[in-house]
């Protein structure tokens, strides 16, 4: 055989390299349209806006709700969510989340007891969020980072 | 050692019989008339796949199917590319098996013995223009509404029955979820299975007895 390319040879060359092209115009795409809603992270943090400070008064756990929505695909999906805003004094304030550590019902600051209690199993937790009674594994989940911009206190939210 | 695998399964399934029956089987001297048929069957395939992609993301029920459709054009990559070529190859489809049904006809290829390959073929524009009817109304838009509103009227109009085919086709007195889910399942179910089954009878029968040749004048 010589050295060059036959006429069989090259069909087979140019066939296999447009065929290829082709597998890839067609396929990548299809790939691409597969995957791509994997593709797309939500963003599951955020500051929140709770407000003035002086909304809350000192000395007692105050409720505050808020809702974020998701999208998935063609479904929009509100979530609510409750954070209690604690000032212990002036100028210190706490924010715990009011979602129980036990499985997630929602706890009430009952002024009488002095305590939030969890309707579901009866966790009771302390003003500082520590469990006083139940079967909470863990206080109350703090959010740690806040501030206050243009007068209105923030938390940085994140989804557990 | 490849050539070993492909002789060892050869041997076994008959792949060079198949490759000589199907492919390397004597035709006459054609036109590109009659290339048509495998136009057809090659925008079937499109057809199907780009089918199978849509359904990832479709939902065929009154308070999703609008909104996933958007989805699929703004929300997925590729989705419009995907919806397009869905889209423009059921008309091309439709087009493309008619003229071939204009060329079997004026090229007399319905004759003996290739009656039944007529037969077939008249089931095949039957159930793609089926396949045009039930895929119109899935986007759910003003438009499928209404083009399905009037078109399941029409059968409507016969005398006696037409009531009764009416609400068959529709599921009910008025067009509602029953009817955008049956006519989802005939078109992404039944008519593909029956379409498929038309194709694979008409495409034994067209290898079985050959290409018709191209009439010569006075036949
Ligand atoms: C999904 C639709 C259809 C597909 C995929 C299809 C496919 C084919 C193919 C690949 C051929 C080989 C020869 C050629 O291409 O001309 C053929 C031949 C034939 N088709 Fe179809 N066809 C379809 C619809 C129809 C319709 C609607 C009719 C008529 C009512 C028809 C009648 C025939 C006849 C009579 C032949 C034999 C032609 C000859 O021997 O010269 N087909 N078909
Ligand atoms: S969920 Fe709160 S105590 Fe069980």
């Amino acid at each position: 055989m010589s050295d060059h390319l036959d006429r069989r040879e090259f069909v087979k060359i140019v066939t296999a390299a447009l065929g290829t092209i082709m597998g890839a115009i067609v396929g990548l795409p299809a790939i691409g349209y597969l995957i791509s809603p994997a593709l797309r992270v939500q963003k599951n943090e955020d500051w929140i806006s709770v407000g003035p400070l002086e909304k809350y008064p000192v000395g007692k756990p105050t409720l505050f709700s808020f809702t974020r929505s998701k999208v998935n695909g063609w479904e929009k999906t509100v979530n609510s969510y409750g954070v209690y805003v604690v000032r212990t004094s002036e100028t210190e304030y706490t924010i715990f989340s009011n979602m129980c550590t036990h499985l997630s019902c929602r706890v009430n600051w009952k002024d009488e007891a002095q305590e939030y209690i969890c309707p579901c199993h009866d966790g009771h937790f302390g003003q500082d969020g520590s469990v006083t009674a139940g079967p909470p594994p863990k206080p109350l989940i703090r959010y740690e980072e806040t501030k206050i911009e243009d007068g209105n206190l923030m938390f940085f939210f994140k989804e557990s | 050692m490849a050539e070993r695998v492909f002789t060892w399964l050869d041997e076994r399934l008959g792949l060079t019989a198949i490759y000589n029956t199907v492919l390397d089987r004597k035709v006459p001297k054609v036109n590109w008339w009659y290339t048509l048929g495998s136009a057809s069957l090659f925008l079937f395939v499109i057809q199907a796949v780009t089918g199978m992609f849509l359904t990832v993301y479709y939902v065929p029920s009154p308070d999703h199917a609008y909104d996933s459709v958007q989805y699929i054009m703004n929300g997925v990559a590729f989705g419009w590319l995907i919806r397009g070529i869905h889209h423009w190859g059921a008309s091309l489809m439709v087009l493309f098996v008619f003229i071939h049904m204009l060329r079997t006809f004026f090229f007399g290829a319905y004759k003996y013995p290739r009656e039944v390959t007529w037969l077939t073929g008249v089931f095949l524009l039957l159930t793609t223009l089926g396949m045009g009817f039930t895929g119109y109304l899935l986007p759910w838009n003003q438009r499928a509404y209404w083009a399905t509103t009037v078109g399941t009227e029409i059968p409507g109009t016969a005398p006696f029955i037409g009531s009764f085919i009416e609400r068959i086709l529709r599921g009910g007195t008025d067009l509602s979820a029953v009817t955008l889910a049956r006519f989802f399942a005939v078109h992404i179910w039944f008519l593909p299975a029956i379409i498929l089954l038309l194709i694979a009878v008409h495409m034994y029968l067209v290898i079985r007895l050959g290409i018709s040749n191209i009439p010569k004048e006075g036949e």
